[in-house]
């Protein structure tokens, strides 16, 4: 096998041992080439029967990629040919993911900019009948409750993942990390109806509370808290640790006074992603939020319109004339999209930016 | 408390009150996620106790509790398992390509942009479903009528409004292949090194080196990965609740009007303008989707996690 390596196959190649002959490799642009050729056959037999850009595209990618298959068992033999398949394959499949990517930006971004004005972000719906209106009071009531959330959820996670790294052995961590990952996937409707359930116990059925939203959020975003800060709170050194405990300092003032700060742009990222993850939450503020059109922004009385809310009910309930209530909800949901993937690329600053200096 | 009751072998462990403030709290914060976790079963089998108990006339169908989930449950399994044939065959190629085909400088910022795919809310995936992927696929869905109209999944009508079950379980494979495609990344990049470079250097292609040493390697992560992406898909609510035209019933066809329901959609749907006895109904099937998930869920943290303690390869 040894002579796979050989630099000169020319010389061995051209002998009639049938498995050397594998070792033949097209030239660099060889596959590119007739996987071009198999692609361009695959357009013209699209415009044969009638040109659709979409047929199109997807005969090319699959005679391409047969043509490449074939090109090249003929010539470099089945293992290689096989590789080639696969490597097309792979590509074709992150291809295919980057589709709907790319496609729900585009239509959310098309859609959305008719009503990107002032009056959107400066007008609640109160007495809107069509046009006009904003979403004031749902892009203010998002923030506080997750707000809320955030106050709720953070300190639970952080104190939760301190205990599982910092005191955790024994029985009970072992549950509080199994229960971690139960609550991870907890459906947010369920979280919805629990926060429901449980405020309807004391506010009596049909309750719609800004804070019960919140408490329906933070079960989703708790658990999020809770991995992304253990992750983190395992990464800094033992070192560090035991440096700060042979100087006599006790165990929680090393946790508040080591571990946190050389933690501490792991935390923001992670805190930052998990509100990222809740703030386009709908079914569990659909449950327990509900609607309104006017701007309540005390999370403890009546409902609080919310911006995932607003949008699915302009969409789906869009009113006598529908355009203006539906130009609404593809702005609304555009600002949603705007804001999560800030909060991302936030999440990604603060980790590059924060990051513990370790040159030594 | 117990950590401050069991006695140490040690002389002096002095406990300051600042540490046992401190041990205090992160433990009760600790016990505070047993507590949520076990009221949100509590409250959520209280709050449905009065449909099971109900006589099954007073009920919405009339037929009590059970008849009234079980197309509920169809739809949910239906709608997830569609996403999931679909979806994890991508996110284990797209998890290769990024792991094992590009420069090791491009595969971060590809994974970064996967990943991105589940930083969009659900509602925005319905937004789009609903104008943009169902209307597109409506000439399929007519050419499938017509061409394999004798399988019984294509039996027809197909829709008009692309609205079905086949679009739903697409937009559901979009949202959970970030997830499955995440998970299968960490597992194959953990693949033993020594074992991929002994079949590269015993002259294997690429892919003859991922089927000797990734793939088995990672084939519990694939499994869990997938069970993970089928807990989303079982709790999607809001992408299935815009998208789908339900009208209830059972039924396998995946391209018509006509579809069953989904747990989750139908709560969403239902839930705002349902009173009394209703909502202890959909509170009922909430419970049976908690359990539903929960099962799934802890299946796929098992495979996960049982890979974890043989996995001393390296």
């Amino acid at each position: 096998m040894s002579t796979s390596t050989s630099p000169a196959p020319a010389t061995t190649s051209a002998g009639p041992l049938g498995s050397i002959s594998q070792h033949r490799r097209l030239p660099r642009f060889g596959a590119a080439g007739i996987f071009a050729v198999g692609a361009a056959a695959g357009i013209m037999l699209s415009a044969v029967t009638g040109f659709a850009l979409v047929l199109a595209a997807i005969y090319a990618v699959v005679l391409g990629t047969a043509g490449l298959h074939v090109g090249s068992r003929l010539l470099e033999g089945r293992r290689t040919a096989a590789d080639r398949l696969v490597t097309a394959l792979v590509r074709i499949a992150f291809a295919l993911a980057m589709v709907p990517l790319v496609w729900l930006v585009w239509t959310v971004v098309s859609k959305g900019t008719a009503r990107l004005d002032g009056a959107f972000f400066n007008q609640s719906m109160f007495g809107i009948a069509n046009e006009g209106g904003g979403a004031y009071h749902a892009i203010m009531g998002t923030l506080i409750i997750t707000a809320v959330t955030a106050v709720i959820s953070v300190p639970v996670g952080l104190l939760t993942a301190i205990y599982l790294v910092e005191y955790g052995h024994g029985k009970l961590p072992k549950a509080i990390n199994l229960l971690v990952d139960v609550m991870t996937g907890i459906p947010s409707i369920v979280a919805g109806l629990f926060a429901y359930a449980l405020f309807s116990l004391f506010f009596g059925p049909g309750v719609r509370l800004g804070i019960a939203g919140a408490v329906a959020l933070s079960v989703l975003m708790t658990p999020v808290v809770v991995r992304s800060a253990e992750e983190v709170f395992k990464l800094v050194p033992n070192e560090l640790r035991e440096a700060s405990y042979a100087l006599g300092v006790p165990k929680w003032r090393t946790i508040v006074k080591v571990v946190i700060p050389t933690a501490i742009a792991g935390l923001g990222t992670g805190i930052t992603l998990a509100i990222a993850r809740v703030i386009g939450e709908t079914a569990p503020l659909l449950v327990t939020v509900g609607i309104t059109a006017v701007t309540n922004l005390d999370p403890f009385n009546g409902r609080i319109a919310t911006l995932p809310v607003f949008a699915y009910y302009q969409l789906t309930r869009p009113g006598v004339p529908p355009e203006f209530a539906v130009d609404r909800a593809w702005t609304a949901a555009f600002i949603l999209i705007i804001l999560v993937m800030a909060l991302n690329v936030v999440a990604r600053l603060i980790s590059r930016f924060f990051a513990p200096k370790t040159g030594r | 408390m117990t950590t401050t009751s069991a006695p140490p072998p040690q002389p002096e462990p002095k406990r300051r009150v600042g540490d046992r403030v401190f041990a205090g709290s992160a433990k009760g914060a600790g016990i505070l996620i047993l507590v949520v976790l076990a009221g949100v079963a509590v409250f959520l089998v209280t709050e449905a106790w009065p449909a099971f108990t109900a006589s099954p006339a007073d009920l919405a169908g009339g037929e009590g509790v059970l008849s009234y989930v079980a197309p509920l449950v169809f739809g949910t399994l239906l709608a997830a398992v569609i996403a999931l044939l679909i979806a994890t065959p991508l996110a284990v190629a797209i998890a290769l390509f990024i792991t094992y085909y590009v420069p090791r400088r491009l595969a971060a910022g590809l994974g970064y942009v996967v990943d991105l795919l589940a930083a969009i809310p659900s509602i925005v995936y319905g937004f789009w479903g609903i104008a943009a992927l169902a209307p597109a696929l409506v000439p399929f869905y007519g050419w499938a009528e017509r061409n394999l109209g004798f399988i019984p999944f294509f039996a027809g009508p197909a829709s008009a409004t692309g609205r079905t079950m086949l679009t739903a379980g697409l937009v559901l494979a979009v949202m959970i292949l970030p997830i499955i495609s995440a998970i299968s990344r960490e597992v194959f990049s953990q693949a033993p090194l020594l074992h991929r470079e002994a079949a590269l250097a015993l002259g294997a292609t690429r892919w003859e080196m991922i089927t000797m040493a990734v793939l088995p390697y990672g084939k519990s992560g694939i499994i869990g990965g997938a069970m993970l992406g089928l807990g989303r898909a079982l709790g999607e609510t809001l992408a299935i609740a815009l998208v789908l035209s339900i009208s209830g019933g059972i039924s396998f066809n995946l391209i018509s009007n006509t579809n069953p329901g989904t747990i989750a959609a139908n709560i969403a749907l239902q839930f705002p303008e349902s009173t009394g006895l209703d909502v202890n109904t959909l509170i009922a099937s909430g419970l049976v989707l908690f359990v539903i998930t929960l099962a799934v869920n802890m299946l796929a943290r098992w495979v996960v996690n049982r890979r974890a303690d043989f996995s001393g390869a390296n």
